[in-house]
């Protein structure tokens, strides 16, 4: 389908990291992107990638663009100009739905969990795209429905161990505290079994306890499952331990791209985090 | 103390998730399965049938219909007056064109036309929300119900405009036209209820049903996180008209026998199917059920000691019922807008912990 | 030429009908802006008002029927009768009344639910009004008369007859209509626009809570929304009742304005009008042309279908905000 020479050009040679995770070709891939809202433009021209078994971090200060950025990610909004690669092919413009299908779940910065459901609905309906049932079974509960409802209450109950949610699971999420519902949030995300798992500002309003859980999970995710993660974060210190490389934005464009290091020494992000005198 | 949990373990996922995890739910609700079924039917007059038990189970059914668009998958609807109205309709010209197939037959396929009509105008859905639904719903209403009173097809040309129920039975009773019985009657509703429940609580507790709620609770996040919001809607829109239309295929053929669409299908059907909802409790099975006893049971009762008991004259009894009506939806609203069936859940929760409440 | 000519006379008959329309929908545009709150019971409102407009003149005995059912005493009349311009301020006055208590047992205890939840309360509202009036004032069909011209207007008739050799059929009632239609707009409008009181209103619809912390009470523009709300009513109530009797059927001139408002969206006083006059010309046309064709009556639902197909393909309405979707 895809030229062979298009690909070569993308992928880059797997690796290992120090401390010994895969990383591997690229997993999406995001070119020229621009995002314009009327008049404003959100997003110039940002190209980047993010491969496969990393953990990605996008910065950037408020209004940078980093929230449109996901979105444009998960599909909800559609980019004037510039493509869309994952696994190595080009992603035609398509429902967010069926983006969530080609395997990327998310988390959202003002937490979007369906309040009158149980934290155990919700995580159920991580795996929406995986059942099979039709109509009729599920009415009749008949054939596949049950067998299916208790196989994936096994997959999730796995997640909610993982997370350590179990005292809750049955408590309408409407009732929980901010740092639940995050937590709850992950799992639902999680639940999905993601190629890539996209978290918006997973840390944001937490105090510094309940940020060390998060990293906890969000390194555990990527260390025991092998997932992806893209995630946006203010928070500088936990953005560069968590991360093998960092995109920087500000306003809507691209300041920097690379390991923590390198960003941190990088000038012009250096500049817009302090601010700098323009004349 | 009786009312309890503990020592009632769970040891498998299908046990965790059935309908009724407590034992002593369980037996009470296999006790009145039993009474509805092998008592009930042996002493029911016919006054008890026809302003009680059968409009009860009638608009348990249509209860259930709109609390599944409207409870569990957030679509308001006023249409449901016209929806039933498809269902008798329906059921009716069945019925006269098909007499030898089994009415029943007929009350489920009507039930499949409504279903039909209702996707149709379900489709809006798609780009309108809220109370401008709502309102859309109302062109369903409307339209409908003008096209049963001014197409003469749809009564099989009868000078009244009326379309009037055939004789019919089942396995030998009469189940519709004026000869049925008390008992007849109340089966046939009752044995409709009962499945439709079934089904409804086997629809909301899997992967449709979370789909609704979904899309109820945060529609675009579940749009991003996999739902298609055009089945989702659509399917909800097809069951919520299949009871729908049960329910009006069996208003008609079983309890009035005779209907005509502006008067039997009206606007205030809809309303009164709508506040059955509110007041039974939004999204929830149980609730369905009770808020259509209260509001079948609130005229009677209202009558029986306004007009029976006091002696007033029985419009200013209907005007006290609408009063009566309307201060109880906007009281649910503002003290318990789960309606009835929360309250029967925190009666619960306290009963669970009777008498050591800490 | 005849048939072309009887199409503007519908059409002129249309535009009457849709400021009546227009009118209702304003009552309703009011509440929502300032509120956020879709008012169901705004139809029941103009009911509700026109009964008591007739009670009042008649010097009727409020809840006769109940008295006489508890009491056993028979009181129909005060004996006395209210010149219609003083009636019309005592209504006035209690349809103030029932605002404070709408906002102080209803509203104040639904402050920040859901819009569809507020919506289902008017419903109740709606209801709970409608057994109020009947039982305050009788149920039957009442006439309504306070001094409005009413009848053919014989000065357009020459006029068109002379013109184009054909006398329009124009009600004076609807020429009224029209004129007092325009005038409370055009003072609404200005009310809004200029006034403490206005801007303070357009506030809070803009933010509840913004409005708040700048020192508006919310609580006084409720209940400032609902008086002005139900003086629309009672002067719909009296246009409409004037027209076509005073019966439960006036409540459901409510409904036709919900088209109205779905045509020109819920936030937009021009829009109720022009949406208005739409529906009232659209509904006569098609009922001219295309009603003897499929039976008549299509009065009954045309406004909602049209209202329908248009959403679908602009869901905000003609002049309404457009709606950003965001997560």
């Amino acid at each position: 389908m895809m030229p062979q020479t298009q690909q070569a050009a993308t992928a880059a040679e797997p690796y290992i990291t120090p401390d010994g995770r895969k990383i591997g070709g690229v997993l999406m891939d995001l070119r020229n992107i621009t995002l314009r809202f009327g008049g404003v433009t959100a997003i110039k021209d940002i190209s980047f990638n993010i491969r496969e078994g990393e953990i990605r971090a996008i910065i950037g200060p408020n209004g940078a663009g980093k929230s449109s950025m996901m979105n444009v990610m998960s599909g909800f909004y559609i980019p004037q100009e510039g493509e869309v690669w994952f696994r190595g092919e080009k992603r035609p413009q398509m429902r967010p739905y069926k983006v969530a299908r080609l395997g990327l779940a998310r988390t959202f910065q003002n937490i979007a969990l369906f309040d009158g459901m149980s934290v155990l609905d919700n995580i159920m309906t991580g795996r929406l795209t995986m059942m099979k049932s039709s109509l009729l079974e599920q009415a009749l509960w008949w054939g596949r429905a049950e067998a299916e409802e208790n196989r994936h209450r096994e997959q999730v109950e796995k997640i909610i161990d993982f997370l350590e949610i179990q005292n809750i699971r049955k408590t309408p999420v409407g009732r929980l505290p901010y740092g639940l519902k995050k937590r709850v949030e992950l799992a639902r995300a999680l639940a999905a079994e993601p190629k890539l798992l996209m978290l918006d500002e997973p840390m944001a309003g937490m105090n510094v306890e309940e940020k060390e859980d998060m990293s906890r999970f969000i390194l555990d995710v990527n260390d025991e499952f092998g997932t992806t993660i893209a995630l946006i974060e203010h928070d500088m210190g936990v953005v560069m331990d968590l991360s093998d490389r960092v995109v920087v934005m500000d306003y809507g464009r691209k300041i920097g791209d690379g390991t923590p290091d390198e960003v941190r020494n990088n000038q012009e992000v250096i500049d817009a985090y302090l601010g700098v005198a323009h004349d | 103390m009786l009312y309890r949990e503990a020592g009632d373990f769970k040891t498998s996922y299908r046990d965790d998730s059935q309908t009724f995890p407590l034992k002593l739910d369980r037996w009470g609700y296999y006790a009145a399965l039993a009474v509805a079924f092998l008592v009930i039917p042996f002493v029911i007059t016919d006054y008890w049938a026809n302003s009680v038990l059968v409009p009860f189970l009638i608009y348990a059914i249509a209860a259930l219909g709109l609390n599944i668009l409207t409870g569990y998958a957030g679509q308001v609807s006023l249409g449901s007056g016209g929806f039933m109205a498809v269902g008798a309709y329906a059921s009716y010209k069945l019925a006269t064109a098909f007499p030898e197939i089994s009415i029943l037959i007929h009350v489920l396929l009507a039930g499949g036309i409504t279903a039909v009509v209702g996707v149709l105008f379900g489709l809006p859905s798609l780009r309108i929300k809220g109370f401008y639904l709502a309102v859309a719903t109302l062109a369903a209403q409307f339209f409908l119900v003008w096209l049963f009173n001014k197409v003469p097809w749809f009564y099989n040309y009868s000078a009244s405009g009326q379309i009037t129920v055939p004789e019919r039975s089942f396995l030998g009773w009469i189940i519709t036209g004026p000869q049925t019985s008390a008992s007849a009657k109340y089966l046939v509703c009752l044995g409709f209820a009962v499945l439709l429940a079934w089904v409804a609580r086997n629809l909301t507790r899997g992967t449709v049903g979370r789909t609704w709620m979904a899309i109820r609770d945060m529609d675009i996040a579940a749009e991003i996180i996999g739902v298609n919001p055009l089945t989702a809607k659509m399917t909800a829109f097809a069951v919520s008209s299949f009871f729908i239309g049960v329910a009006g295929a069996l208003l008609f053929s079983v309890y009035l026998g005779a209907a005509e669409a502006s008067e039997t299908f009206g606007i205030n059907k809809s309303f009164l199917v709508l506040f059955m909802v509110i007041i039974g409790g939004l999204g929830s099975i149980f609730g369905s059920f009770a808020g259509a006893a209260f509001l079948v049971l609130l005229p009677v009762f209202l009558k029986n000691v306004l007009v029976g008991s006091l002696g007033w004259p029985t419009d200013l009894a209907a005007h006290l019922e609408l009063m009566i009506v309307g201060a109880l939806i906007v009281f649910f609203l503002i003290v318990e807008p789960h309606g009835l069936a929360q309250l029967w859940r925190v009666t619960k929760e306290k009963l669970r912990l009777w008498p050591f409440p800490h | 030429m005849e048939q072309l000519l009887y199409a503007s006379e519908v059409v002129v008959n249309g535009l009457m009908t849709g400021v009546m329309y227009a009118l209702v929908a304003l009552g309703f545009v009011l509440i929502y802006k300032a509120s956020g709150v879709f008012n169901y019971a705004q139809g029941v409102l103009a009911l509700f008002a026109a009964l008591t407009l007739i009670g009042i003149q008649q010097g009727q005995v409020p809840f006769a029927h109940l008295i006489s059912a508890v009491t056993g005493m028979h009181l129909d009349s005060f004996g006395w009768t209210v010149p219609s311009l003083l009636a019309i301020l005592l209504t006035a006055l209690v349809m103030v009344g029932l605002a404070i208590l709408i906002e102080a047992l209803v509203l104040k205890h639904l402050v920040g639910q859901e819009p569809i939840i507020l919506f289902m309360a008017t419903i109740g509202l709606a209801y709970f009004l409608e057994g109020l009036g009947d039982l305050m004032w009788g149920a039957s069909v009442k006439s309504l008369e306070v001094g409005l011209p009413q009848g053919l207007s014989e000065t357009v008739e020459t006029m068109t007859d002379s013109l184009f050799g054909y006398g329009f059929f124009i009600d004076r009632l609807d020429i009224w209509a029209t004129i007092i239609a325009a005038v409370l707009v055009a003072s609404l409008v200005a009310f809004s626009q200029y006034t403490k009181q206005g801007r303070a209103m357009r506030a809070v619809a803009d933010d509840h809570q913004a409005a708040l912390s700048v020192g508006i009470s919310l609580r006084f523009i409720w209940v400032m929304v609902w008086s002005i709300a139900g003086f629309v009513a009672l002067v719909a109530g009296i246009m409409w009742g004037t027209k076509s009797g005073v019966q439960f059927s006036l409540s459901l001139i409510a409904l036709k304005a919900l088209p109205v408002l779905m045509l020109g969206g819920f936030t937009s006083i021009p829009g109720a009008i022009v949406g208005g006059l739409i529906i009232g010309v659209g509904e006569k046309l098609f009922e001219f042309y295309i009603g003897p064709m499929v039976g008549g009556a299509t009065e009954n639902w045309f406004a909602y279908v049209l209202a329908l197909l248009f959403l679908v393909f602009r869901p905000q309405g003609l002049f309404g905000e457009r709606i950003i979707e965001r997560v």
